[in-house]
């Protein structure tokens, strides 16, 4: 699980009413969600972020409403993952249940800048950006074992397929 | 070793009860109740779908509720509607509040006596915290995680730390629960509680009826935490004893548990408090604001739509009219609510006073119908955030307050202490 790709750079405390607002919540598509990413904070947001860039934010990233179709529309677009200083508790699960890699450093958040290149390798949490090599907080096994299946529901799927096996 | 409630209401829901439940592991827990509304159901429910099991094994334990989208504002939102009643129809789920049968989650879901002391119940809404206040373990979650727990009645939980919070003393008049959590955030912010569980304990617990500790733990998540849970006490046992549809456990922590940090609540020097747009931290007492001029007064959701609240509400409306310039709106959270307010003379003295009294729902809380404000429009609300754009357009700005304050200000026209009313 490695992730290349170009840094956004967003503050702290990123609510995700300003990542979705409440009227998009009736849409199910993620692709569709993927359109109205930042619509009002930052428009242009949506035509800059390409498959595999990171974003990395500051304290508590994905605050307010537990909505999925914050860090679906997120995965939509291509980003590829998310390190922030620290994350709101409901959207860390969420990205960790769909599938987006997500890290927590706040040495990331200091040194890094919009448009620089960032390489993350997800399962030892180091991260590399201008020159320098960061070591990030961990990610405990089992939530590692879901990003590996891409989340959630593979991980379930697997796990039926285990328990059936098991019971003979 | 000496735990806090959440550890100890975590460790009775563990799977294999080899894991330890130490903050910062990650153990494989069951949950009592989970708790899905119409705009995080059809997610899960394709979630489910996609995991290919069939059927719900624990189709008992999964509450279904009509509420955001209710009634429905479009076509869109009907259909979200369609797929809850279907959903409950095929999986056979007895627990399914259609519009018209419940209202809003949080607070129904107390009211049908679904939950109880020393449960673990899971929302795929983020005011799942309002539970902690019947002493339960309640707790957002990815709508994936839930759909997992449809499937193997079973989820994954990373143990979190604790703060306790130690209240003590008398509240002044016109200070509410509202006024204690908002406290608490201006104190220590939108991240001041991040991923841990508050807890609320000390002599101060009788100052607040059950509605007013749900407004405190409904905004626990506003503070960052997983959860906020009030402390087992008498008012929680008589609470028990008469809605709780299954045994209960009350709990209660050790006296020598492990908390990250331990908060001095003093009642006493709690005043009515207001946040201002656009972070529900950004908090100041009410005397501290002026000629702020409100275009909208809207009364109601997860945290202030009890009867404590409309009772509030009435106190202050009553014999007087909204506003020239503003108008009010006023939602009782459940349908049950709404017809003791009808019996007490409640909605009278609303409609009297020249407010809308609305259905449960929702709806403008969430910017989703019902009352959305446009650009450079100034509102006051008894919700839990006000986020820019949240409730309507971005260039509309919310207060945030108690019941009293929020009346007093559809009668003044503007914000004031209630007292000066």
């Amino acid at each position: 699980m490695k992730v290349e790709g170009f840094v956004h750079l967003l503050g702290n405390n990123v609510d995700t009413d300003v990542m979705i607002a409440g009227r998009f919540l009736s849409l199910s598509d993620p692709a569709e969600m993927a359109k109205h990413m930042f619509e009002e904070s930052d428009p242009g947001f949506r035509a800059r972020a390409k498959p595999g860039d990171i974003i990395v934010a500051g304290t508590n990233f994905g605050s307010g409403s537990g909505r999925e179709h914050a860090p679906l529309g997120l995965k939509a677009l291509g980003i590829g993952c998310i390190v922030a200083a620290s994350f709101a508790r409901t959207f860390y699960r969420m990205s960790i249940d769909l599938g987006l890699p997500i890290l927590t450093s706040p040495e990331a958040h200091a040194i890094a800048k919009s448009g620089q290149p960032m390489r993350v390798d997800i399962a030892t949490a180091v991260i590399e950006i201008a020159g320098q090599k960061i070591q990030a907080e961990p990610l405990p096994e089992f939530l590692l074992s879901v990003l590996r299946q891409d989340g959630m529901v593979n991980w379930v799927k697997q796990e039926v397929r285990r328990r059936k096996a098991a019971a003979g | 070793m000496a735990q806090t409630i959440a550890e100890k209401i975590l460790e009775t829901h563990l799977v294999d009860d080899k894991q330890k439940v130490v903050p910062g592991n990650v153990v494989r827990a069951r949950a009592d109740l989970v708790l899905l509304n119409d705009i995080n159901g059809p997610v899960t429910f394709r979630h489910f779908a996609n995991m290919g099991v069939g059927e719900v094994v624990c189709p008992d334990k999964l509450a279904l509720v009509v509420d955001h989208f209710a009634p429905a504002p479009n076509a869109l939102g009907a259909q979200l509607s369609v797929e809850m009643r279907r959903f409950a129809r095929e999986k056979g789920i007895k627990h399914f509040f259609d519009l018209g049968k419940g209202g809003i989650e949080h607070t129904l879901i107390p009211e049908q006596g679904l939950i109880g002391p020393g449960d673990i119940v899971i929302g795929g809404d983020s005011h799942s915290t309002t539970f902690g206040a019947f002493n339960t373990f309640g707790t957002p979650m990815s709508w994936a995680g839930a759909a997992a727990i449809m499937a193997l009645d079973e989820t994954w939980f990373r143990v979190p730390e604790s703060i306790r919070y130690n209240m003590h003393g008398h509240k002044s008049r016109f200070v509410t629960g509202k006024d204690v959590i908002l406290k608490i955030l201006q104190d220590g912010g939108v991240a001041g509680a991040l991923y841990k569980s508050m807890e609320f304990g000390g002599p101060g617990l009788a100052e607040v009826n059950m509605d007013e500790r749900m407004a405190i733990c409904n905004m626990a998540v506003e503070a960052g935490a997983k959860t906020g849970i009030f402390e087992a006490d008498e008012i929680v046992r008589a609470w028990a004893d008469e809605h709780c549809k299954r045994p209960y456990t009350l709990v209660s922590a050790d006296t020598d548990a492990q908390y990250v940090s331990r908060v001095d609540l003093d009642l006493s020097a709690i005043r009515p408090m207001i946040a201002k747009p656009y972070s529900p931290d950004n908090v100041v007492a009410v005397d501290e604001v002026r000629n702020v001029h409100v275009d909208q007064v809207y009364m109601g959701n997860c945290a202030n739509g009890t009867i404590t609240d409309l009772r509030q509400i009435a106190a202050i409306f009553k014999g007087r009219k909204v506003a020239d310039g503003t108008r009010a709106i006023i939602v009782p959270a459940t349908q049950k609510i709404y017809r003791q307010a009808i019996a007490e003379g409640l909605v009278d003295i609303f409609v009297e006073a020249g407010a809308v009294v609305s259905t449960p729902t929702c709806g403008a809380c969430f910017g989703g119908h019902n009352g959305s404000l446009s650009d450079g429009e100034v509102a006051i609300s008894t919700v839990n955030r006000n986020f820019r754009g949240r409730a309507g357009h971005p260039g509309a700005q919310v207060y945030l307050s108690n019941s009293y304050v929020a009346a007093a200000a559809a009668i003044a026209g503007e914000i004031i202490d209630p007292a000066h009313i």
